[in-house]
C-alpha cells in the first residue's frame, strides 16, 4: 500500500510539473508549483516509512515550512511587480 | 508575563519531543535555544494574546471538530463534481458579511472558508469578505452564516 | 489488534491516494484558475490528512507520530493562507473568475470591476 501511495504521489507531482511547464499565465504556474511542493512533503514522509527510517520525517517537516515561505515569497514578487507597473502606467 | 511563560513551555515541549536525545550537552543547548527564541520574540513584541491565544485553549476544540466534519463533507461534494462528466460547476463571486471584530477571529473565519474546498476567500475588507465559490449551494451555506456564528461564539 | 490497525492504515492510504488523483484530475479538468485552486484544496486538506493518518497508524513510537502530527498541522495552517495569497494576487493583477466553460466571465458583486 505504501508503494501504491508513493506511485500515486509521483504521478500527481508529474501532472503538476507538466502543468507548470505548459500553463499560460504566471499564477497557474505558481499554483502548480505549490501543489508540487505540498506533494513533496507527503512523498518524503511516505518514503521514510517505505524505507523504514524515521529520520526523513525531519526533512519533511522542514520542507513543509520552506514550501509555504517560497510560495509567499514568489507572490510578493509578482505583487510588487504589478504595483510597479501600475505606477509606471500612471506616469505620463 | 503569562504569555511569555506559555511561549517557553510550548517551545520546550516542541524541542524535547522533536529532539528525542537527552544528554546533558544537548539539553543545555536546547534550553539556550528556547531562551534565545523567547528573547527574540519578546524584542519583536509579538508575544501577546494573538500569538498565544490562551483564552481560546478550551473553546477551540469543539469548533475544530465541527470544522473537520465540514471539510469532509465539502471534500465529498467536490469529489462528486470532479468525477461526474459534463459541466458540474457553477462558480459564484459574492461579498459575505464579516461580523467578527477581533483580528484572530476574522483570520479564523477567513481561513476556515479557505480550508473547506469549494469556497475561497479572495479579498478581506473592513466588514466583508470577497468569496469565490464553486457552486450556488456553497455560497448559500456561507450567506446563511452558520460558520460565522460559530466563529463569533469563540470571540465571547 | 495490530491487523485491524494495519487494515485501517491501508484504507486511509488508499482513500487518500484516490483523493490525490481526484485533485489532480480536477486540476487538469477545470477551465478556470479559481476553480483549479479549489481542486488543489482537495489534495491539501483531506488527502493530506488521510495519508498522514495512515502513516501515523503504522508507527509504533511516539516521536515519529508527533512529527507527523506537526507536519499535518503546518500543512493545514499554511495551505489556506497560501491559496488566499494566490487568489488575492491573481485578483489584484486583474484576473477575473470565469464560468465553467472558461470563456465568459461571471457576474461580479456591485462595486467590483
Amino acid at each position: 500500500m505504501l508503494t501504491l501511495t508513493v506511485i500515486v504521489i509521483l504521478g500527481v507531482m508529474l501532472v503538476a510539473l507538466l502543468r507548470a511547464y505548459t500553463s499560460p499565465n504566471v499564477f497557474d504556474r505558481i499554483l502548480a508549483a505549490n501543489l508540487f511542493g505540498t506533494k513533496t512533503v507527503l512523498l518524503i514522509a511516505t518514503i521514510s516509512y517505505l524505507l523504514g527510517s524515521p529520520a526523513y520525517l525531519d526533512i519533511a517537516l522542514a520542507y513543509a515550512l520552506i514550501n509555504f515561505i517560497s510560495v509567499i515569497g514568489v507572490l510578493r514578487l509578482t505583487e510588487l511587480r504589478n504595483a510597479r507597473r501600475d505606477q509606471e502606467a500612471e506616469k505620463p | 508575563m503569562r504569555y511569555i511563560i506559555g511561549m517557553v513551555i510550548t517551545l520546550s515541549l516542541f524541542w524535547l519531543i522533536n529532539s528525542g536525545m537527552y544528554s546533558g550537552l544537548l539539553l543545555t543547548l536546547g534550553a539556550l535555544s528556547v531562551l534565545t527564541v523567547t528573547w527574540l520574540l519578546h524584542r519583536m513584541d509579538v508575544v501577546d494574546h494573538e500569538s498565544i491565544p490562551l483564552h481560546l485553549l478550551f473553546r477551540a476544540p469543539p469548533y475544530l471538530l465541527w470544522l473537520a466534519g465540514q471539510i469532509v463533507l465539502s471534500n465529498l461534494d467536490l469529489v462528486r463534481r470532479v468525477w461526474r462528466p459534463g459541466a458540474t460547476t457553477d462558480p459564484q463571486v459574492s461579498r459575505v458579511a464579516l461580523e467578527q471584530s477581533s483580528n484572530i477571529c476574522r483570520v479564523t473565519y477567513a481561513n476556515s472558508i479557505n480550508l473547506t474546498p469549494g469556497t475561497l476567500t479572495v479579498e478581506m475588507g473592513e466588514d466583508s469578505l470577497l468569496v469565490h465559490t464553486l457552486s450556488r449551494e456553497g455560497l448559500e451555506s456561507l450567506t446563511e452564516g452558520e460558520m460565522s456564528r460559530r466563529v463569533s461564539k469563540l470571540e465571547q | 489488534m495490530s491487523t485491524i490497525l494495519a487494515w485501517t492504515s491501508d484504507a486511509c492510504l488508499l482513500v487518500g491516494s484516490f483523493l490525490l488523483l481526484t485533485g489532480a484530475l480536477g486540476f487538469l479538468r477545470f477551465n478556470d484558475f479559481y476553480a483549479r485552486i479549489h481542486a488543489c484544496g482537495v489534495t491539501e486538506t483531506l488527502a493530506t490528512a488521510l495519508i498522514i493518518l495512515g502513516l501515523l497508524l503504522q508507527s509504533d513510537s511516539a516521536t515519529p507520530q508527533f512529527k507527523l502530527a506537526l507536519i499535518l498541522l503546518f500543512v493545514l495552517f499554511s495551505s489556506p493562507t497560501a491559496s488566499h495569497a494566490l487568489a488575492k494576487a491573481a485578483w489584484n493583477a486583474g484576473l477575473r473568475p470565469r464560468d465553467n466553460s472558461g470563456k465568459r466571465g461571471i457576474p461580479l458583486p456591485p462595486r467590483e470591476r
